[in-house]
């Protein structure tokens, strides 16, 4: 049966509009099977840590960096980008190939997704506060952590910004 | 080793460390890479004010929230224990142009005469925090993602519509920087 669901909704194409929340899509059908208790969680706050970590020791939330990047000043930051984009692309290629589960057996789910203009809209609005705040938002909580307190700010704001958004929602063209 | 550790890393290290993640969180628990969707959980859990885009069952995603507060932690422990103090290496041609303005410390990874409390009060630094901050989670939702969620995730998978967004992503940070900054830094 539940073959059956996956099966065709991986021919259709996926009407959620946002890439990172999987448990919007029509497809997602065996979420938090495994993981009920805050415990289940511990792990993704350590890949977490380790993703702190490299962020910074990359120097990847460094307001310095990106506006280099942005002046094609600087290799740096397109080494990175680029040598995090094979590396996925290449992990996602093997999962596929070899039809790889996860550690309790769950079927990794890939879903196509729509395209649709907010990607551009909403793209180009994004550039521009990742150009003046030197941070897109996994940088933001790694520069809080390094003690840059006044970054919260920045943070709050941002949460603002998806909140007017939402409410927007229904208004902007997509 | 730990001396070591203590540089700066090269771009490959940090490249490759950051495109491991994608299949960690895949094989873990089916997770995707993604971390702009934790601002749309804030909302949907602390102030979802009847809206229909925060009508949705967040705690299925509280692995994210669990995730970012991890990169706050690693941030700390970065800074503490494992950075020797040294000043970021920049770019000589940017260095002179932020010595106009005034911009002239590197002791923190994040400037601190950009981005601090007294900044904030200043028309320069309300423009790069709040205004740069209300932009990022603005465009992050209207284009379903971040850097993350778009350029290292959606890429990956080989998303069309992930590389539509990654190029506006930079055709709005080259606009940005090169045509508006140097107007905001005088401010």
């Amino acid at each position: 049966m539940n073959e059956t669901i996956i099966e065709k909704n991986i021919t259709e194409e996926e009407q959620n509009t946002d890439f990172e929340i999987r448990s919007l899509d029509t497809i997602c059908i065996n979420t938090s099977h495994f993981e009920t208790k805050w415990y289940d969680y511990i792990k993704y706050m350590i890949i977490g840590i380790l993703f702190g970590i490299v962020l910074v020791k990359g120097q990847v939330i460094s307001w310095f960096r990106i506006q280099e990047m942005f002046r094609l000043q600087s290799f740096y930051m397109y080494g990175v980008i680029g040598t995090a984009v094979v590396v996925g692309m290449i992990s996602v290629f093997f999962i596929k190939k070899f039809n790889i589960k996860t550690v309790r057996g769950e079927v990794i789910d890939f879903v196509k997704k729509k395209f649709n203009k907010g990607q551009i809209y909403g793209g180009l609005l994004f550039g521009f506060g990742w150009a003046l705040t030197g941070a897109c938002p996994g940088p933001v909580f790694a520069q809080i952590g390094t003690g840059a307190v006044a970054v919260i700010v920045v943070l709050i704001s941002a949460i603002a910004g998806t909140w007017v958004y939402g409410a927007l929602r229904n208004k902007l063209p997509h | 080793m730990i001396e070591l550790i203590k540089q700066p890393w090269p771009w490959y290290v940090t490249g490759l460390l950051i495109g491991l993640i994608v299949p960690l969180l895949l094989v873990l628990g089916n997770k995707r890479f993604g971390i702009s969707s934790t601002l749309r959980h804030v909302c949907a859990a602390f102030i979802p004010g009847n809206i229909e885009f925060f009508k949705y069952d967040w705690k299925k995603e509280l692995w994210n929230l669990f995730f970012v507060a991890g990169i706050v932690i690693g941030g700390f422990i970065a800074t503490q224990y494992l950075s020797a103090p040294q000043p970021i290496n920049v770019n000589p041609v940017l260095v002179q142009e932020l010595n106009k303005h005034g911009i002239n410390d590197y002791s923190n990874i994040v400037p601190k005469q950009l981005f601090s409390f007294n900044s904030l009060f200043t028309l320069r630094g309300f423009i790069l925090m709040v205004v740069g901050g209300f932009l990022v989670g603005f465009g992050t939702r209207y284009a379903g993602g971040c850097t993350s969620g778009h350029s290292i995730m959606g890429l990956s998978t080989l998303q069309l519509s992930s590389l539509i967004a990654t190029i506006s992503f930079m055709i709005g940070g080259f606009i940005m920087t090169n045509l508006l900054m140097n107007y905001i830094l005088a401010l």
